[in-house]
């Protein structure tokens, strides 16, 4: 019985880990998702599409400001970055830079 | 997210164990699955809608038993297939399998869906199969209605193509323009809006167009449009075809004629009916108007905001369920939305979608004010490409100072459009577009030999 118990308690403990991650994120997670048919699942372009997999923080959100602003030459991604606020820029690229 | 096999199946046996477990223990978890039971999702067609729907669900949360049921062997590509027309590509370049989808699934059935009971929740196969559903997802794409242009019936759509919905149209569609004389008339038609594919008419009129000029250049093509004007990408597309086929000139390869709704077609006199003469052609391609797909027929899910019967679905944007019938979601071209009816939206809502039901399942709200993206590119056939990109956030109900209550919309941001202009930069994008978005829908590995080329 005992052993039962500590066994559910650790299954319960890791899934209510992976439960308040999924729960924090999904958000996130979806936008991220959302950039994936023109960046690749994950962020990983199969063309000449850059990639966004991998790329550090503050570099991806000061490329979504630039675009945003006019900074930086873009073709679709200034209509994207003006859809999207600094804090979901903060979002997405803390997803994206934890993908390896 | 990166969730490889190994992480898959650690996450897939914790789910199982703990299920289990708590059943001993008379410990139930929380949310409509309490109990041990998986939450069963039964997807209703695989296009990019549906496929991308099944994938997201079981990366996102494994437990949801997901059930697949396709007719076809095969993904057949729509973005792509008016280069198929033009012989730049071919069908084996925009024809996929199911493997990397039939691999995540739990089940997945080769069948045709013939009744749908969303009372009792199940779904009946003409196999004569029988699926028990917690949330139905239906990704039908569109029902193409024949009977609304006179004589467009089955004798006459083995030789009058629409090829709007890929695959062996496509093929049979091509190989009339290939045995097509020069100096023949290729007439092909716009439905009117809203259709599946906003741009495709007009990106077809110029790939065609890119074929003739290289080998039938006294070819002509007329575009019959349902519509006042051209629908979608209007000065691009006038862009190209001046700069590309002399439109404007005598010699003007198009011959476009807005207010032209085909109301009729005669395969014998290779002609086409609208309410104002009869255009003759070497080749007729007639697109029909079209509506929600069949099974959202079957599912009495074809109802607008007011409740009423329409062509397409409303649905609640953050969940894409219907505003009328519970746990039927509709995904895609069948939704009644101010988005285009786009792969890349299709492929979009679906995450949506699938991210709303995995909250739902577990007892969560879904987010409450989602964003979500359209990028839709269209080629000139001649080595060059334009897009529309726009980014679309929730507004929820409002009370205006009236009284008047404003529905919930997805409202389009500022900064959206089209292009400056067409561009061989662009056709690389649209190249690697096509790329990812198969990659996404279908799980394509990344090693995946890719054949299109532009």
């Amino acid at each position: 019985m005992k052993k039962t118990l500590a066994l559910t308690l650790l299954f319960a403990g890791t899934l209510g880990a992976v439960a308040v991650a999924q729960a924090t994120d999904a958000r996130a997670r979806f936008m991220a998702a959302n950039c994936a048919y023109c960046h690749g699942p994950d962020g990983k372009s199969r063309g000449a599409i850059p990639s966004l997999a991998g790329l550090e923080k503050g570099y991806f959100v000061q490329q979504m400001k630039e675009f945003r602003d006019g900074k930086r030459d873009a073709t679709v991604m200034q209509k994207h970055a003006m859809g999207y606020t600094d804090a979901e820029y903060e979002a997405m690229a803390a997803w994206f830079a934890a993908i390896k | 997210m990166a969730f490889d096999r190994r992480e898959f199946l650690k996450v897939s046996a914790g789910v199982a164990g703990a299920a289990s477990l708590g059943t001993l223990t008379g410990c139930a978890g929380t949310g409509p699955s309490a109990g041990g039971a998986r939450p069963k999702v039964v997807i209703v067609g695989a296009g990019f809608g549906g496929a991308t729907c099944a994938r997201y669900l079981k990366l996102w949360e494994p437990k949801i038993e997901v059930t697949v049921i396709e007719p076809n062997d095969v993904f057949t590509s729509c973005p792509f297939s008016n280069t198929v027309l033009a012989g730049i590509n071919n069908m084996q370049d925009i024809t996929f399998g199911y493997d990397n989808v039939k691999k995540v699934v739990d089940k997945w059935v080769k069948d045709t869906v013939t009744g749908i009971d969303t009372a009792g929740r199940t779904v009946k196969t003409a196999g004569g199969a029988t699926f028990a559903y917690d949330r139905l997802v239906l990704a039908g794409g569109i029902e193409l209605m024949f009977s609304a242009v006179q004589g467009y019936d089955a004798e006459a759509q083995k030789s009058v193509m629409h090829a709007w919905k890929a695959g062996p149209q496509t093929a049979t569609l091509r190989k009339q323009l290939e045995a097509m004389p020069d100096g023949g008339v290729f007439v092909m038609s716009v439905p009117r809006a809203p259709y599946r594919c906003p741009p495709g008419p007009y990106e077809r009129a110029c790939t065609v167009a890119s074929y003739f000029k290289k080998a039938k250049p006294k070819s002509k093509i007329i575009v019959l449009d349902g519509n006042e004007d051209i629908a979608s990408k209007k000065g691009l597309f006038l862009a190209a075809w001046k700069k590309h086929f002399g439109y404007g000139t005598p010699d003007s390869m198009i011959d476009y004629r807005p207010n032209n709704m085909p109301r009729a077609v005669d395969p014998k006199k290779m002609m086409v009916g609208t309410e104002f003469d009869d255009v003759k052609g070497d080749v007729i391609n007639v697109v029909p108007p079209m509506r929600a797909a069949e099974v959202c027929g079957m599912a009495g899910v074809r109802l607008g905001l007011d409740g009423k019967e329409g062509p397409w679905c409303a649905i609640d944007f953050r969940t894409f369920e219907s505003l009328h019938v519970k746990n039927v979601h509709i995904l895609g071209d069948s939704t009644l939305t101010n988005f285009p009816k786009s792969g890349s939206v299709a492929n979009n809502t679906a995450k949506m979608a699938a991210s709303a039901i995995v909250e739902m399942v577990n007892g969560r709200e879904p987010d409450a004010a989602p964003v979500v993206t359209n990028t839709c590119y269209s080629a000139t056939g001649m080595g060059t490409a334009f897009h529309v990109a726009t980014v679309f956030r929730y507004q929820a109900a409002k009370k205006e100072a009236d009284g008047k209550v404003t529905p919930p919309a997805m409202i389009a941001q500022k900064g959206g459009g089209v292009s400056k202009e067409e561009s061989e930069l662009e056709f690389a994008y649209m190249d690697a577009w096509a790329k990812n978005v198969w990659a996404d829908t279908l799980g394509l590995p990344e090693n995946f030999n890719f054949t299109v080329k532009g």
